[in-house]
């Protein structure tokens, strides 16, 4: 089955090795475009598609020049001590379904 | 190349910060088959998977299924009719960037729509009348052996030539 996956982290994709993908930059929950937007949404979209017919060799990631801010603050803060990945209350869940609360 | 988040190394660091011992092992691979699509993309008709924890909601917003967060060792593979209106589902992901998206605008995600759309405008071949959901998962091998062929099957059957994977 020939697949295509939009994806937000280049680094895991390239190590998962996927036939085909289409990265953008931007913040993990995002694969497809920018919330709201529309026109952003459908760029990506119809550019990831179009690596299921362009692309020949398994493991391409093509990048989308799409920029979320002009700042790149959102890179450096996710997983850091100031923006903590998950809430408390998630991290508490998490841990009761991993059974190692 | 795209500058980016080395989200190996960061959620290696992090996680080791917060007291756990192991870190986690990423699917690691170095070869894939490249399956070509039968016919062109125009005639082709697509699937959709989202690992975006999906839950429909009913006519006052209420859950319809018990939001699930992490997967289990159970086949868990979920179907949402393609034309479930966009309102009445929500993603319950804790994955995401919650400082940057709050998961309201399904579209960033999930392009049900929009494949639908593209499908009505010629530009695909066709959409499946489902899309397939699946949970976040550690366990690398209970997906590829128990969800995967579960969704390569069902998507099979539906007629559908080539999967888009959405995951969050």
């Amino acid at each position: 089955m020939p697949t295509v996956v939009f994806s937000n982290a280049l680094d895991i994709t390239e190590s998962a090795f996927t036939p085909r993908a289409f990265f953008t930059n931007y913040p993990l929950g995002n694969p497809i475009g920018r919330p709201g937007d529309r026109a952003d949404q459908r760029a990506g979209l119809l550019a990831g598609l179009a690596l299921l017919e362009s692309v020949t060799k398994a493991g391409t990631v093509v990048h989308s020049d799409r920029v979320w801010t002009d700042s790149r603050d959102w890179m450096r803060l996710i997983f850091s001590a100031e923006q903590p990945f998950l809430s408390e209350e998630a991290e508490a869940r998490r841990k009761v379904e991993l059974g190692q609360a | 190349m795209t500058e980016h988040v080395k989200y190996i190394e960061k959620t290696r660091a992090y996680y080791r910060n917060e007291g756990y011992t192991r870190d986690y092992a990423w699917a690691s691979n170095e070869t894939a088959a490249l399956t070509p699509l039968p016919k062109p993309l125009k005639d082709c008709r697509l699937g959709l998977v989202s690992t975006a924890s999906l839950v429909p909601l009913g006519e006052h917003g209420e859950d319809l299924e018990t939001p699930r967060i992490m997967g289990s060792n159970k086949l868990e593979v979920f179907d949402l009719p393609t034309d479930w209106p966009a309102g009445r589902v929500r993603s319950a992901s804790e994955d995401h960037d919650r400082f940057q998206s709050d998961m309201s605008d399904l579209g960033a995600y999930l392009p049900k729509d929009m494949l639908a759309q593209i499908a009505e405008e010629g530009l695909i071949g066709g959409f499946a009348d489902t899309v397939w959901r699946i949970l976040p998962n550690y366990s690398k091998r209970k997906i590829t052996n128990v969800d995967a062929p579960e969704i390569l099957a069902r998507a099979r059957a539906a007629g559908v030539d080539a999967m888009v994977l959405t995951p969050v």
